[in-house]
């Protein structure tokens, strides 16, 4: 029953165990993005294609996913909406990074007053849990895709305000940091030069584990109408219009709820596998 | 203590007055002219519109609105509801207390699943009962609580008849049918909370089980069960019981779209109505609301973990 008592080959096993499911994960996300990127040649229909003669079809060996509510084809559907998903995440984190990390360096290296206003700012974006502020950004900007994901990225940037400046002091305060300031390195220079890269790792983590959050909101916002608008497909508004349809049309509730499950499962893995792997101190004791 | 707690409400209130400033700057990216929305089909008569722009300050700078929204805010009144006419203050208390009821049934189950399953995945590290446990919690993370909603109201309701699909009857009417309508939403919001709360008791349980204190009690001869319980489990509370807090506060922003799948009447479903209606002074009184509510959890999980923490108390 004792923690310290682990045997090499357990210890082996099961890190063996978390890599596998880190690759896994990453091959799961890999085939997410090719079916986003081939989408156009891949799908067996056109998703915008209506049919009144095909409408609620159960899964079958023509439609594989089935039909929806407009005899539009379910599976090119999801396959078309990893588009705005994956983009919707990696657009609107990337958003956030170029937001969030510049202010968090800034912060972190000048301290002072401008680190006082900046870490409030931040501060007071955070006492907004991330969702509702995404809604109400969303809702005050406009029901569109593109809005969605500026309300996604400026949601999510306070958290890369923070990584980055946390990792800023802690470099800043650094020999090595010390000995380039010595040798009369600009502070820019050595942010960019000697900050930056290292705090890349745990700036990767947080960026994977952010896409994951990133698509669930795109697709709530969707789910609830403020994002991608219909007819085009996306996980979350072909959810909603699922609803309507639970009793009669399950598979169209199944289908897109699934491909947003398993994306954010492989990207969550993949998160965890990286922190492991990048950041000795959070190692799983 | 007491001085701790009047430095720790002084950083509380420049985040405050960031927060109300950042939430009425809200209404400067609204496209259109709000005067417009609110005439309805007066808008082509200039007398209404410079009537309706006057009462709203809107012919006023930015910073002298701010600072008449900001006074009428800090004595309780959050503005009139462009849609429902009525003040933005009573439609949230009254819809708080259902999403309250939905939390709280959530953070029972969120707990009485998490923390059980944490202590026992650290207990049997690295054994299947731990990888089990991990695997279900990195579930229970990565799936979008909608869609876990509707997948339940398919098995439950649809496939099975056993719950109500959608509907909310207050407590206070009939306790089993308020029950009976709360149960599958507040699982599912109670699922994501179980999960982050697992993860951390387990983080946590695994720091205590390491401590010297555990080694000894270990050495006396002390049964495992007591040392588990008695030792580990009560010193690792203490970061759980403050991240438990700040879990509640988050289950506000879960309960939006939880709300709206099983068309529960509560805070969730008001700001969504609101934000559909184009109705902009409930979703600023809703969105402030839930930030207070937020920073006032956090304040008390800092006085929860002082109190709980005897190194602390006396500092």
């Amino acid at each position: 029953m004792s923690v310290a008592a682990q045997s090499p080959a357990r210890r082996a096993l099961s890190t063996f165990f978390r890599h596998r499911l880190a690759v896994f994960g990453l091959v799961v996300v890999a085939v997410f993005v090719l079916a986003a990127i081939l989408a156009p040649w891949i799908s067996p229909a056109d998703p915008l294609q209506t049919s009144w003669t095909a409408i609620r079809r159960p899964p079958s060996a023509q439609y594989w996913f089935g039909t929806d509510e407009n005899g539009r084809d379910v599976l090119s559907r999801v396959l078309w909406g990893a588009r705005a998903s994956l983009m919707a995440g990696i657009i609107a984190v990337g958003g956030a990074v170029l937001i969030g990390v510049p202010i968090g360096l800034v912060a972190g290296l000048a301290g002072g007053w401008i680190d006082a206003i900046i870490s409030r700012i931040a501060d007071a974006m955070l006492a907004v849990p991330f969702l509702i502020l995404a809604i109400a950004l969303a809702a005050f900007l406009g029901p569109a895709l593109e809005n969605a994901m500026l309300a996604i990225a400026i949601s999510a940037s306070p958290v890369f305000v923070r990584l980055a400046r946390g990792m800023a002091q802690d470099a800043a305060s650094s020999d090595w940091a010390e000995a380039a300031r010595a040798m009369g390195n600009p502070p820019w220079r050595i942010a960019l030069r000697h900050v930056l890269p290292n705090i890349a790792p745990p700036l990767l983590v947080q960026a994977t584990l952010s896409i994951a959050e990133a698509i669930i909101a795109e697709a709530s916002l969707s789910f609830l109408g403020l994002g991608q608008q219909p007819p085009s497909p996306s996980w979350g508004s072909m959810l909603n219009s699922a609803q309507r349809f639970i009793e009669s049309a399950p598979w169209l509730a199944i289908f897109p709820g699934l491909a947003i499950f398993l994306l954010v499962l492989a990207l969550n893995l993949v998160g965890d596998g990286l922190r492991d792997a990048l950041d000795p101190r959070s190692q799983k004791r | 203590m007491a001085g701790w707690l009047l430095r720790r409400i002084g950083q509380i209130i420049p985040t405050l007055l960031i927060l109300s400033f950042g939430i009425f700057a809200l209404q400067q990216l609204m496209p259109g002219d709000p005067a417009l929305i609110l005439a309805g089909e007066d808008r082509g008569d200039p007398v209404v519109l410079a009537q309706i722009r006057a009462e709203l300050m809107l012919d006023r700078p930015m910073w002298e609105q701010y600072l008449h929204w900001l006074s009428r805010v800090l004595v309780g009144d959050f503005g009139f509801s462009w849609r429902i006419r009525e003040p933005v203050g009573a439609l949230i208390l009254d819809k708080l207390p259902v999403t309250a009821q939905l939390a709280t049934m959530s953070f029972i189950i969120g707990v009485v699943i998490g923390v059980p399953a944490g202590v026992m995945s650290a207990v049997w590290k690295d054994k299947p009962a731990d990888w089990g446990i991990n695997a279900i919690a990195l579930f229970g993370i990565s799936m979008p609580n909608f869609w876990l909603g509707i997948m339940m109201i398919l098995l439950f309701s649809v496939q099975l008849g056993w719950l109500p699909p959608s509907g909310y009857v207050p407590l206070w009417e009939d306790p089993v049918q308020s029950l009976a309508t709360t149960i599958m939403p507040a699982f599912v919001l109670g699922t994501g909370v179980a999960s982050v709360l697992m993860r951390h008791t387990r983080a946590a349980m695994l720091g205590a089980l390491t401590q010297d204190y555990v080694r000894t009690a270990r050495a006396k001869g002390v049964a495992e069960r007591t040392v588990i319980a008695r030792h580990a489990l009560r010193n690792a509370l203490v970061p759980v019981v403050t991240l438990g807090t700040i879990e509640f506060g988050r289950l506000l922003a879960g309960a939006v779209l939880t709300e709206q799948i099983f068309s529960i009447p509560g805070f969730g479903k008001l700001v969504v109505d609101a934000v559909f209606n184009r109705d902009y002074p409930v979703v600023q009184g809703v969105v402030l609301a839930t930030a207070l509510i937020f920073v006032a959890l956090s304040l008390l999980a800092d006085i929860l973990y002082m109190l709980i923490n005897p190194r602390l108390r006396n500092a």
